[in-house]
């Protein structure tokens, strides 16, 4: 599938369960994921997210239910945990081939990308939390999917990281047009180009627009008004992101080295670094 | 030069390392040390089993082998015991059944230390014909599988979400390991067979950069380990199999020892620099 219509299904999920001995993992899931749509899933432990993650790259098959995939769909998946042994050595250029094969510029683009063009020799056992998701993502991004799946992609990370992280997946959504399927850690905060927010516990509880979810009777009833008060949006309130090699991009998409970079924002969320 | 005893060796032992550090190095990634133990224990079934059934014994050490690993996969599906003791259950048991069937046919003579410590110093120009055969069979499935296996090795769940199949892949591994096992065999014995597959792997892990440096380099060292412990043998008078084990662990150690000394010199060097 390489014409890259907007708007076009990718997946489509129709009350779909997984049922395991007597327990359902999750049921009654319908959800769909467009092109260059950021769909997010948030619910307690337990509720069934990975689990609906894993319906729809396709590796469960639901006990019922329907998923339509759009045919020889590319898939970039982001998992939760990824444990290296140390004795594995694999450096960051190494693991974006991990599933396929890819010519060296477009490995070299994906890690520019992402900010991490300097670690390309780095083992990955070595790399920060933050800098390993950013590796992370771009493996999944040079693929160049149609649906890209991350299970809590912030996670461990510390604020500023979040933030940039986010950027970053928005970037990886505008540059390829792919569907996003995101599971967040956080039941409060959800990205703010998320187009929908599925509200999962054992079954989907409430969707829609992220304002709409957080006025909705059912997330009240599961997370309590003082939740729904506290469903933040995380908002872009900054017109650039400085990258972990040390330079700057700015909010059109353009990289430029520290030094050439001016600050004509009013607000700053990077607090604790110098500007020379 | 097949026509002495001691160049049959060398060339069955550096054929069979050089197809048990490549696979070895997966042991060592996945953590299955273990695994690797307890199917090479199941050996022993698989000889007496071949005595018994009058079946080829390298046949039957792969059959055992193979369903020793399809019974891990079966159990582990029930989630009853962990994989530790479900290991161990089989590892032992199998080689208890072994050593019991052996002694009711008291009808055939088997040599038991042969096939528990190896004898590399009989093997036939068949043996060797087998080995570099079925190794190369072996190398160029793990060559063919290579991305699938790895990418199952770092996370199951990525190889399968991107349209790898973990499960397929983990699968032949296992077959391939059964086979390599069955060739073994009767060059370092079922308690030795795994030290070959660990500790070349173990000792490339230091000098590698990638996953395919290490497997090419651990095929090497296993190459030098046979080679050095059969020298060895023939100097020390010592048995054939733990000289090849203790030339491997040499090696390990050294690879242990030198780059530390490297990176205190590097040090002291910084150290006392300008």
């Amino acid at each position: 599938m390489d014409a890259r219509n907007p708007r076009e299904t990718v997946v489509k999920v129709s009350g779909a369960g997984v049922k395991r001995g007597d327990r359902w993992l999750v049921e009654g899931v319908d959800l769909t994921i467009r092109r260059g749509e950021i769909v997010t899933l948030i619910g307690p432990n337990g509720s069934g997210k990975s689990t609906t993650a894993k319906i729809v790259t396709g590796v469960l098959k639901p006990s019922t239910g329907t998923v339509e995939r759009a045919p020889s769909l590319t898939v970039g998946y982001v998992p939760q945990k990824l444990n290296i042994d140390w004795t594995l050595p694999l450096t960051v250029k190494r693991l974006m081939t991990l599933t396929g094969r890819y010519p060296v510029s477009a490995v070299a683009a994906a890690l520019d990308a992402t900010g991490i063009s300097h670690l390309a020799n780095d083992e990955v056992q070595h790399l920060s939390g933050g800098e390993f998701q950013r590796a992370l993502l771009a493996r999944a991004m040079i693929r160049r999917p149609d649906l890209l799946v991350l299970d809590e992609p912030v996670q461990g990370v510390d604020f500023n990281g979040e933030v940039a992280l986010y950027d970053l997946i928005k970037k990886i959504r505008d540059e390829t047009q792919c569907g996003v399927l995101l599971i967040s850690h956080d039941l409060h905060v959800v990205m703010a180009e998320t187009d929908t927010v599925i509200c999962l516990n054992g079954h989907v509880c409430c969707q829609g627009s992220p304002s709409s979810v957080a006025r909705s009777p059912e997330y009240l009833e599961l997370f309590g008004a003082r939740a729904a008060a506290t469903l933040a949006i995380y908002q872009h309130h900054h017109d650039h992101t400085h990258l972990p090699d040390g330079r700057v991009m700015e909010s059109d998409g353009t990289v430029v080295a520290a030094h050439d970079h001016h600050h004509g924002h009013d607000h700053h969320d990077h607090a604790g670094h110098d500007h020379a | 030069m097949l026509d002495d005893f001691f160049s049959r060796a060398l060339v069955a032992g550096i054929g069979l390392a050089l197809v048990a550090g490549p696979l070895g190095c997966f042991i060592v990634w996945r953590r299955m040390a273990y695994f690797g133990d307890t199917m090479a224990h199941s050996a022993l079934l698989g000889v007496a089993l071949a005595f018994l059934l009058n079946i080829n014994l390298t046949l039957g050490v792969f059959l055992v082998a193979a369903m020793v690993s399809v019974a891990l996969l079966v159990l582990q599906r029930w989630n009853t015991l962990s994989t530790d003791a479900l290991l161990g259950i089989l590892s032992h048991s199998t080689l208890a059944i072994g050593l019991v069937l052996v002694a009711f046919m008291t009808w055939v003579r088997i040599d038991l230390m042969g096939f528990l410590f190896g004898d590399i110093l009989s093997v036939s120009v068949t043996d060797i014909a087998v080995i570099w055969a079925g190794g190369a069979a072996v190398l160029v499935v793990l060559i063919a599988m290579w991305r699938p296996l790895l990418a199952s090795t770092v996370n199951d769940e990525v190889a399968e979400a991107e349209g790898l199949r973990p499960e397929v892949s983990r699968f032949v591994y296992m077959l391939l390991l059964a086979v390599v096992i069955a060739i073994a065999m009767k060059l370092v014995g079922v308690l030795l067979i795994t030290s070959l597959l660990i500790i070349p792997a173990a000792t490339a892990r230091r000098l590698s950069m990638s996953p395919e440096q290490m497997a090419v380099l651990s095929a090497l060292i296993g190459a030098v380990a046979v080679t050095g412990g059969l020298f060895g043998s023939l100097h020390y008078d010592t048995p054939s199999g733990p000289s090849i084990v203790v030339a491997a662990l040499l090696l390990f150690v050294l690879s242990i020892v030198i780059p530390v000394q490297r990176m205190r010199k590097r040090r002291l060097e910084a150290a006392n620099g300008p």
